[in-house]
Parts: structure tokens; sequence; C-alpha cells
């Protein structure tokens, strides 16, 4: 296994008065997709969240590349090369499509050939460009979102459930664009509920139940293993093809 | 949303007059208001008194009581509109910072008025200081005099507004309760700080000599011919409208302008970008503040008299228009003002003992219409 880009080591997670996480422990190996499963609940989403700094950490520690970032303000982490994009895609509904983007690239204006490349992956931005990001349909919020995760080149992604309502033909789209992103060795952290599009996207995989990682290992290893399946999803996959 | 008034629309075959003037008054609330309030005005002025009121004249009875407004005439309603607006950009002015802090930060501060008080001072301290200067009615001077008080309040004010940000509000983000309490007392030590550097009592504020006065226009132009402005109020009205020209340009063209629109929606996705919200809303506070001193140093030389309280009053005002205009709109906050002025105008001309009730009637009256405001902001 390559070395860890990110390692959480016992991280507890605090949300106000509730206490979420119990003491996760997760590794992402560099340039590889790892895909983070579990039931709703799970803490999937306040794993993501606590990587980026927006929930107290009372216990823990959350390493990247090297430096222990537990205590980090949220910008910070974000500058050192980790881009998010959350459940609800957190984009600027008065902002335009073109302000969104520019917004993103926080280190200067927007690389000319890199925004080729993500017009390249999502069409529809290059056609709305103008337009206010509330305008756009759930798909198009969704693409937009995670244009502003890859416009600039980062270290690390965390998307959390891309794929959530969105129609077939924009899930392959995603698939496709990740699927570039993994041959340009990104490291990515995958929340994804859809495990036909995780087992066609992940290396790596770890199932989350209650506040902690349940299981780690190879997406491959999980996709033969329909005992562990049900055991861990309650799901098989043959019930699915 | 939309998607239902399309359908009913569809359905309709041309819209008629009426659902034209709803959609407009739902579309432009604020244009629709100030529409309102201007022509119900030149209503009265246009129509002659001697025609609404000839049937009783000419039975030589009593006039009902509020025929009488039509006496007034458009010159008249000229003067009033103009100097309403004057009020409403000053107040405009003050009220402005207040809006944006509330829209980045939901922080109430209610010690504003307190920037506009002490703005109000370090103007006059300077406009006094340099009395011989204003007073030479040369050109060149009386810029300098005026640039040079603008200045010294906004830096002073804006000076204070930096360390009341770290000391006062940033111990208290997220609790409006504490922060009502925190930033009145801090109103409250502004107002004592003011006392002990200026004394307690009113400081008159000359008026330069070349803003003294008034521009009469001229007799052959129709309806408004032998109206007479102040001129301090047309600069007012220029400062005004220059200083908003700046603020949109800001708002909707710079990045820094762009990072604000996007804090007003969502500071936990302002931060993941990577940019630091707390130095962002530092800045907008510190030039709010400016601007409030801005306000009060140019309310005071139109009132030519400042007094410690004065920015208490006039947050009577401020509040009123930010949620009239809708909480952090700077536009909403513009035509807010303006209506405010220039009702402000109207009423105290035709009832004079109405004009104080008129501003929170106004603000009553647009919030049971739309409870947002008239341009509600975005929020998640
Ligand atoms: N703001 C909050 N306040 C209180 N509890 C919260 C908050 N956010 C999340 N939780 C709780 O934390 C737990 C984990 O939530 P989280 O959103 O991380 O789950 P998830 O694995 O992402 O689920 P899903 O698949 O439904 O998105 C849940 O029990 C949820 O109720
Ligand atoms: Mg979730």
């Amino acid at each position: 296994m390559a070395e860890p880009l990110m390692k959480l080591s016992g991280v507890h997670a605090d949300i106000g008065q509730y206490h979420i996480l119990h003491g996760v422990d997760l590794e992402l190996p560099k340039g590889e997709l790892t895909v983070l499963l579990g039931r709703n609940g799970a803490g999937k989403s306040t794993t993501l969240r606590t990587i980026m700094g927006l929930t107290d950490v009372p216990r823990g520690r959350v390493e990247f590349k090297g430096e222990d970032i537990t205590e980090w303000a949220t910008p910070r982490i974000a500058r050192s090369g980790i881009a998010f994009v959350p459940e609800d895609m957190g984009i600027f509904q008065l902002l335009s499509v073109r302000e969104n983007l520019e917004l993103a690239a926080a280190s200067g204006p927007i690389d000319k050939q890199r925004l080729e490349w993500v017009f390249g992956l999502f069409p529809a931005l290059k056609k709305f460009w103008q337009t206010d990001a509330g305008n756009l349909s759930g798909g198009q919020k969704q693409m937009l979102a995670i244009a502003r995760a890859i416009i600039e080149p980062r270290d690390l992604l965390l998307v959390d459930e891309p794929t959530k309502g969105l129609a077939p033909s924009i899930i392959n789209d995603l698939r496709d664009a990740f699927r570039e992103l993994k041959d340009q060795e990104a490291t990515i952290l995958l929340v994804e509920q859809n495990f036909n599009f995780a087992r066609a996207l992940g290396q790596t995989v770890a199932v989350m139940d209650d506040g902690r990682v349940v299981h780690a290992g190879s997406m491959a290893a999980l996709a033969e293993d329909e005992a562990l399946q049900q055991e861990l999803l309650g799901l098989s996959l043959g019930a699915h093809q | 949303m939309t998607t239902e008034t399309s359908v009913l629309q569809d359905t309709r075959p041309t819209p008629g007059v009426r659902q034209r003037l709803a959609a407009f008054r739902q579309g432009y609330p604020h244009f629709f208001l100030l529409g309102l309030l201007v022509g119900v005005m030149l209503i009265l002025a246009l129509v002659p008194y001697q025609l609404v009121a000839g049937p009783w004249l000419r039975a030589g009875e009593d006039v009902p009581y509020l025929l009488q407004y039509f006496r007034m005439g458009t010159t008249t309603w000229f003067v009033l509109t103009v100097s309403g607006m004057a009020m409403g950009l000053l107040i405009f002015i003050m009220s402005s910072g207040m809006t944006l802090t509330f829209g980045l930060m939901s922080v109430l501060n209610l010690g504003h008025g307190g920037f506009i008080s002490f703005g109000a001072f370090c103007g006059a301290t300077v406009v006094v200081y340099f009395s011989a200067w204003a007073a030479s009615g040369n050109l060149f001077l009386t810029i300098a005099v005026l640039m040079m008080a603008c200045f010294y309040a906004m830096l002073i004010t804006g000076a204070l507004g930096v360390f009341f940000e770290r000391v006062v509000i940033k111990p208290v983000y997220g609790d409006h309760l504490k922060q009502i309490l925190v930033t009145i007392g801090g109103a409250i030590i502004l107002m004592e700080l003011i006392h002990v550097i200026w004394g307690a009592t009113d400081v008159p504020v000359p008026r330069p000599q070349l803003l003294r006065g008034a521009v009469i226009i001229d007799q052959a132009i129709p309806f408004i011919g032998g109206a007479a402005i102040e001129i301090y109020r047309l600069m007012a009205v220029i400062v005004g409208l220059i200083l908003y020209g700046l603020m949109l340009l800001v708002i909707n063209k710079t990045k820094v302008g762009v990072l604000i629109r996007a804090g007003v929606e969502s500071r936990e996705m302002v931060e993941v970008q990577g940019y630091r919200i707390n130095l962002l809303f530092l800045a907008v506070f510190v030039a709010g503040s400016a601007l409030a001193g801005l306000g009060g140093a140019m309310w005071g030389m139109y009132e030519q008299i400042v007094n410690a309280h004065m920015g208490e009053h006039l947050m009577i005002m401020v509040v009123v228009v930010i949620i009239l205009g809708g909480l952090g709109s700077i536009t909403g906050c513009f035509y807010g003002a303006i209506l405010v002025g220039l009702i402000n105008l109207y009423v105290g001309y035709l009832e004079p003992r109405l004009a104080g009730i008129a501003t929170v009637g106004l603000m009553v009256a647009v919030l049971m219409w739309r409870p947002q405001g008239l341009i509600p902001v975005l929020r998640h």
C-alpha cells in the first residue's frame, strides 16, 4: 500500500452538544480513490466535515502530508491543498457560474488551460457561464460543485455523495470525470451510497457504522465477497444486477 | 414556484394591465413604492386646488381639510423631492455599513449610532478648525476643508471600528442577545468618550461659505421654475449617488465584492474555498464604521449642529431603513433610505406632526406586505 496522504487516528467529533464520531481510523493512500460507505447516519459526512475543520475534535489526530492539521482553521486546511464538495453542494446560488469558479481559484486568476479541461468534462458550465448558479438544474449544480473543487490542482478531493438525485446519464458523465481525475493520480475520498458507482471507481474502501470505521480494505476484495457485503452494507450485488 | 407562475400565465390569453402591475409590484417592489409615493405627491401638485375645491369655494363654504393638500404646487413638489433624496442618501451612507455587517456575519451592531455621532464631531472639529478657509469662499479651500473633514471622520471612526470589532463584537459572534447588550454598552462608551473629548454641550458647525444659499431654477423652465434647492442638499445627493455607484462597483465587479456576496449566502463555504472570513468581516466592519462616520460628518454639516445623542436619534431611521430594504441588501438599503427620506419630507410638509410616525408607519406597512423587506437576501 502506498504511503497515506491523509491519516485519521482515533478521531472523535462533536457537533454542538452531540458526540458524533467515536474514534475514526482511516488512511487515504496517495493517488488512490477511496470510497467511504455506510448506512444513513453512520457519520460519513461528519468525517469529511471534520477533516475540513468544521466540527470540534476533542480527541484524535488528523494528519495530512505528514502534518498534524487537527487544530487548523478551515481556510488554512483548504489552502494546504484539500477541496471539499459537501453533501448539499454548497454552491453560491446568487453568484454566477463564473464567479463561483473564480472564488474557487483561491490562489489567483483561473488558469485558461485548466478551465478548458473543466469545460471539456462539464460542457454545461461553459454554456451557463454567466448564469446565476441558483438557476442551474440539480445535475448542473453538482457539476459546478465538482468543477469548483478541481479548478485548481489539489492534493486531495473530498466529495460527498455526488450522485444523489441525479439521472443515470449524468451519473455516467460524473463517473467519466472521476476516471479522468483518477488517471491524473488525484487522491480522492468519495462518500457514495450507489454501490455500483462506488465499485466502478474505488480502489480502496472503508465502511463506517455508528461513528467508527468498521471495515477497511481493497474494493476488489469487497466486491467479490458477497457475504461481507451482506454483513457490512446489507446489500447483495446480485440483487442489483 | 417559477414553473407554477409560468403555467398560470400560459393559460391566460394576454396579461391585462392589472396582472402586469401585480407582476411589477412583486418583481420591483422598490420601484413600485417609490413610484407610488412620488406619483401621489405629483398628483397633489399637478391638480389645481381651484379645481378640486371649486364647489366649496363657489358655495362659500369651508373646504374639507384634506383638500388643502392640493394647494401644493409643482415647484414645492420638486424641492421636497430633491430634499427628500438628499436626506435619504445621507441616511443611506450611514446605514450601508450596518446592513452589510448584518448580512455577512448576522451581527446586530446597535453601537452603530455611536460611530455616526463620533464622525459628526470629528468632521465638525475640522470644519471649525479651518473655519477661516471655509469662510473664504474660495472653491479650492472649501473643497480641501470638506475633504479633510470627511477623511478625518472616516479615519477615526474606521480605527475605532477595528478596536470595536476585535474587542466588543468578536467575543459575541453568533449570539444576538449578547450582541444587543454589548453593542449598546459600546455605544454608551462612545457617547461618554465624546463628552470627555468635546464636552457635554452641542457644537455648532458653520457651513462653508460656498455651500450656503441655494440654486434658484430659472423661472422660464416650466413646472419647476423658481424652485430653490439648497446647495448643500445638491452636494449630498451627488456624493450619495457617487458612493452608491462605487459600492455597487465594488460589490459586483471586484473579488472582495464577490466574497462579500458569497459570505452573505454561506460563511462556511467561503472558508472551505480557503478564505478567512474573519478578516473579510473585519474589513467590512471597518468600512461600515467609516461610512457611518462619513454620514455623521455630512449630517452634522447639514444640521449645522452636532451633539452626542444625534447618532442615537438617527439610529431609529437607520434601523427602519435596513429592515425595510431587507437585511444585508445594499440595493434594498439604498431604496429604503430614499423612501424614508422622501416620506419624511413629504409628510413633514403636509402634516408636520406626523413626520416621525410616517417613518415607522412605512416600515410597518412594508413588512406587512413583504416580511423579508423590499429586496430580501437569500440565506441558507
Ligand atoms: N448538525 C447536527 N446536529 C446534530 N446531529 C447531527 C448534526 N449533523 C449530523 N448529526 C448526526 O450525526 C450522525 C451522522 O451524520 P452524518 O451526516 O455524518 O451521516 P452520514 O453517514 O453522512 O449519513 P447520510 O448517508 O444520510 O448522509 C447522524 O446521526 C446525525 O443525526
Ligand atoms: Mg451524509
